[in-house]
């Protein structure tokens, strides 16, 4: 087993990029979210939901693209119901978020079954294909690792970029960052901050929900039942570790990708001496681990969490 | 203009009033999606109704569906009155379910007075490790216990799988993943002969007045619940409030963890990696439905079960999908949250613009 070998393989790299895609998109999401004040565990629903409802759009004849605005409208959708129960009425943040998982969930699982009732094998789409960039190729090593993407990688690539600069260079991103903060202050301005929280939570969960649509427009040709399988949660541990910087989102993603990669390499060449479920659960053990140890150092948003009400100092 | 202002107190009506009305809204609005899967509504939900009341035996199947409903509810109740954010109810009920069937499978023969306590009790301690860790984490480094339990789940099952098919596998089974079978004397008991419904109820029921007297009557009721609703207060007071976090955990998780006990000693008699099918998750709802009351959890566990029971008689009847019960139990959710918040404002009428 030669670990730098590995490394310095392109299918490496090019999987890496893979895996880290719908994380990107994911944690993006719930860092705009959380930058305006409010944690939205509805994450994890709005991936099943954006995954669902994308491919289902193509399947009934959208075109792809199309399918990918399915998707954010649907994500959008879910997000305002969020917003309404925990920013207006400011209820629990926890339990509305986990109450919008279920819906989502359930509402997607139910529309797939009476949509497609009688197919036994999943039925497929033709997905994104790798985005052939005049040139891009031919860069020496990660010109090879960026031509097996497709465009929605490059998409997430693009937000990263999008959103720290809207973010930390706009008047719009200061406010937002301001009304997670110090939602008073906000108000004092005689800005809305019922208005900024509810676009925040509505643009956030459509940004979620292309980390799903990825997975079944993108990484695979179908969709079935459990496919998400925790990344939105995950995505929640990486805005922590990322401290809410776009870029450490990017990085946080990427390294775990990476390490998703890496792992599945390690285990066809040590697979006969370990059960392959230690491998299996490295990707969860590793998100508890990265987030305990940057628990204590996060940069929390001041006002995550905290309900605010007009007038009601 | 509407004003809205703070109650003092929710009135009494209020609060049973808001889960009864969340529950109806909730089945009534199942009839958007049955509607728009074509079915007949009328005949939907009489074939519910037969479901849950159609036969002694759709009685008892459903009180057996409420059984493990009515520990994971409690192990939120419990957890969330402290607001600690046990999320890893479905974890710790493998991890119940995995202790019962390491000690009762033969590691231990005694006769049933012996070994059934010796089961719930190796059940309840595995469930209530399974939710110290997380909270250690919290208490020690400040690690968010929402991500961790919740993550927790999916280590917890991955490792079952693994532990399935390694030391807890059946070498009789055929090469299925499951566990040996409890021993004879390990099997909770039946409560009615030919029926599927078990000594676990009863348990269950205990536990829930357990947990009652616990959080109204015992001091360690009122640290938990003065934790939960201001910490800092509770820390000002001179409560421990990290070792009354720890107490919530090891008592929330160890009710989980005889979910798990319940439902492979009372009902499956085996362990496979399907046992729960998000057992813990709807706990949650119930214990939201109950409005965090340990007694209340046992209605809306029941009330939540007949949907279950109900829709999977209606999905073989009539061939509408059975995940419109999971999609009931998430509008009940939801209703309730914003019932809540009715319940603890007025509206107020006014010609002035509020200044």
């Amino acid at each position: 087993m030669d670990i730098l070998q590995i490394l310095l393989n392109e299918s490496f790299w090019a999987a890496t990029l893979r895996i880290a895609t719908p994380l990107i998109f994911g944690v993006l999401g719930a860092l705009i979210c959380e930058k305006s004040g409010v944690l939205n565990l509805g994450i994890e629903g709005i991936f099943v939901a954006g995954a669902m409802a994308g491919w289902m759009a193509v399947w009934f004849g959208f075109t792809l693209w199309m399918g990918l605005l399915v998707a954010v409208i649907v994500g959008g959708t879910f997000g305002l119901i969020h917003a309404i129960l925990t920013v207006p009425l400011g209820l629990s943040q926890h339990v509305s978020g986990l109450g919008v998982t279920l819906l989502a969930t359930s509402i997607s699982y139910f529309t797939y079954r009476t949509a497609l009732p009688k197919l036994s094998s999943p039925p497929k789409i033709e997905p994104f294909q790798p985005l052939d960039i005049p040139y891009i190729s031919e860069i020496p090593f990660i010109g090879l690792v960026l031509a097996e993407q497709t465009a929605m990688t490059w998409l997430a690539l693009f937000m990263v970029v999008l959103v720290w600069w809207i973010l930390n260079r706009t008047p719009l991103g200061l406010s937002i960052r301001a009304v997670g903060d110090n939602p008073d202050a906000v108000d004092a301005q005689g800005l809305s901050v019922y208005g900024l929280r509810i676009g925040a939570i509505v643009v956030g969960s459509s940004v979620m929900a292309l980390g799903g649509a990825f997975l079944t427009m993108s990484a695979f040709d179908s969709f079935f039942f459990g496919m998400v399988n925790g990344r939105g949660w995950i995505c929640i541990a990486l805005v922590i570790f990322a401290s809410w910087r776009p870029g450490k989102a990017l990085l946080g993603a990427i390294l775990f990708g990476a390490f998703d990669a890496f792992q599945v390499r390690l285990q066809t060449e040590v697979g006969a001496f370990l059960p392959s479920q230690v491998f299996l659960m490295a990707p969860y053990v590793l998100s508890i681990i990265a987030l305990v140890i940057v628990a204590r150092r996060a940069e929390y948003p001041r006002a995550l969490l905290k309900p605010w009400f007009k007038g009601a100092r | 203009m509407i004003r809205i202002e703070p109650r003092e107190m929710p009135s009494k009506w209020w609060t049973v009033g808001i889960p009864i009305m969340s529950a109806l809204v909730a089945i009534l609005l199942a009839a958007i999606p049955l509607a728009l899967a074509g079915a007949n509504i009328f005949e939907a939900y009489t074939q519910m109704a037969k479901g849950i009341f159609g036969s002694t035996f759709a009685f008892t199947e459903m009180l057996t569906r409420a059984t493990p409903l009515i520990f994971t509810g409690l192990a939120a109740t419990i957890a969330f009155r402290a607001k600690l954010w046990n999320i890893g109810a479905e974890g710790q009920l493998y991890l119940g379910a995995m202790a019962a069937v390491t000690v009762g499978t033969g590691l231990i023969d005694a006769p049933s007075f012996i070994l059934i306590p010796v089961i719930l009790f190796a059940g309840a301690i595995s469930g209530a490790v399974g939710m110290a860790a997380p909270t250690y984490l919290k208490t020690r480094f400040g690690a968010d216990e929402v991500v961790t339990t919740l993550l927790l789940n999916f280590i917890i099952i991955i490792f079952l799988q693994m532990m399935l098919e390694g030391p807890l596998k059946d070498p009789m089974g055929m090469g299925w993943p499951q566990s040996e079978p409890i021993l004879e004397n390990g099997i909770l008991p039946q409560l009615i002969p030919r029926m599927r419904i078990h000594a676990g109820l009863i348990i269950a029921l205990i536990s829930a007045g357990l947990v009652h007297l616990l959080l109204s009557k015992s001091i360690w009721g009122f640290k938990t619940r003065a934790v939960g609703e201001n910490a800092p207060a509770a820390l000002h007071a001179g409560i421990n409030v990290n070792r009354t976090f720890m107490g919530a955990a090891v008592v929330s998780g160890a009710i989980a963890g005889l979910a798990g006990v319940s439902e492979v000693a009372g009902l499956r008699g085996y362990l496979t990696t399907d046992l729960s099918p998000g057992f813990g998750y709807t706990g949650i709802v119930v214990a939201m439905l109950a409005g965090l009351s340990p007694i209340g959890v046992v209605i809306s566990a029941i009330f939540i079960a007949s949907i279950f029971v109900g829709a999977d008689t209606m999905s073989r009847a009539i061939g509408v999908s059975s995940y419109l019960a999971d999609l009931v139990v998430a509008i009940s959710l939801i209703c309730v949250l914003i019932g809540g918040f009715v319940a603890r404002y007025r509206f107020i009428r006014t010609n002035k613009v509020n200044a």
